[in-house]
């Protein structure tokens, strides 16, 4: 069957036999984006988040057939390296990976958070960054999204003001 | 005994006849709604037993907690990963039951999925109730979403998400779930006649 969605702001038609195909696979495989990280495959770690129409979910448990028509945004498209999204400039500024596998599921979930609560406590961030870092990098994380909260409100408050 | 006298007679055999028909159909009339009513008394506390063992199963139960923590497989234990009821019933600000779970089961990651999955309002915590508890709670306008027996009997028939517990899909080792111990037509006979009996909460 035909699948037609956007990715990374870019139209977008799959051609695929089984609809209940994994979106992570797809992305992976098919599109070839390898940001988007397979880690547990049952929605237990979070290294497969990404976004669709801007909400979190982990793409190893998300059947592809239920991205037609909608946008889906995976870590490249979250910001460039000339351009980066406020949490992607927040991880590079605390220097948050260790080996790096999970980061990309982790900035796509902060992402999200901060689209719903734009300046979280410690409790948000518990109960929100749920995902699993094997290296433990959760303390400089913890104040990266800090960060990241910070840089996005100075940018929102900027752009207002010019 | 002389002539006259029949008509007498006759009227004392018509008086006493028309007492004992009426006596004796009375003894009838009352013996036979006496076993009407054991009937529907047992029928009654038959349906109740059939929708109770529904909704205490687990596939039901772990969803209606009476501590803002969803739970999980046939023990019941609390949702991994710290998940709790959030503001809307449905996790927290991004970081919701959606994240994981969507409109069907996933047969790839084992997660289970229908419409509208999260949990039942806290009105509705039935976890470590009693069955009578439980009925109580489950017809009270104040606690279960403001609903009317008809509106109780279509969710409980219809929605999609209470019939998932008759299609509740493979978990993450591919095992298939277990099902409620009566079959999803039983329940909805058993829901429908303990209601339209007017939804009588049987004494133990
Ligand atoms: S790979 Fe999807 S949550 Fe672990
Ligand atoms: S940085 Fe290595 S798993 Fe998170």
């Amino acid at each position: 069957m035909k699948i037609s969605f956007h990715i990374n702001n870019q139209p977008q038609t799959i051609t695929i036999e089984d609809q209940n195909t994994p979106l992570l696979w797809v992305v992976r495989d098919l599109l070839d984006l390898k940001g988007t990280k397979f880690g547990c495959g049952k929605a237990a770690c979070g290294a497969c988040t990404l976004h669709v129409e801007g909400q979190a979910v982990r793409s190893c448990s998300f059947p592809v057939h239920l991205v037609e028509g909608k946008k889906v945004t995976t870590i490249e498209g979250l910001g460039t390296p000339e351009d980066p999204h406020p949490v992607q400039q927040a991880w590079i500024e605390e220097i948050v990976p260790q080996c790096g596998y999970c980061q990309p599921g982790f900035m796509m979930a902060t992402a999200a958070l901060l689209e719903e609560i734009p300046n979280p406590t410690d409790d948000d961030i518990d109960n929100n960054i749920i995902n699993v870092c094997r290296c433990a990098t959760y303390y400089r994380m913890r104040k990266a999204i800090h960060r990241a909260a910070s840089i996005k409100n100075d940018s929102t408050t900027n752009s207002v003001n010019s | 005994m002389k002539r006259k006298d029949l008509p007498l007679l006759i009227l004392i055999f018509l008086v006493i006849g028309f007492v004992f028909s009426t006596s004796y159909s009375k003894s009838i009339d009352s013996s036979y709604s006496l076993v009407e009513i054991n009937k529907n008394v047992i029928s009654n506390k038959e349906n109740f037993t059939k929708i109770m063992s529904v909704l205490t199963h687990e596939r039901c139960l772990n969803c209606h907690p009476n501590d803002n923590i969803p739970k999980q497989g046939d023990d019941g234990h609390p949702h991994y990963f710290g998940m709790m009821r959030g503001k809307d019933d449905h996790g927290f600000e991004a970081t919701k039951c959606s994240t994981c779970h969507q409109a069907e089961n996933n047969k790839y990651s084992g997660v289970p999925g229908a419409p509208h999955w999260g949990l039942a309002p806290a009105s509705m915590g039935w976890q470590g109730l009693t069955h009578k508890e439980i009925a109580r709670s489950l017809i009270d306008k104040s606690k279960n979403g403001n609903r009317s027996h008809e509106d109780l009997v279509r969710h409980l028939t219809e929605d999609k998400l209470v019939l998932w517990a008759w299609e509740p899909g493979v978990d993450a080792e591919g095992n298939t779930r277990k099902v409620p111990p009566v079959s999803k037509e039983e329940f909805g006979t058993a829901v429908k006649q303990w209601f339209e009996d007017g939804a009588i909460i049987p004494e133990e």
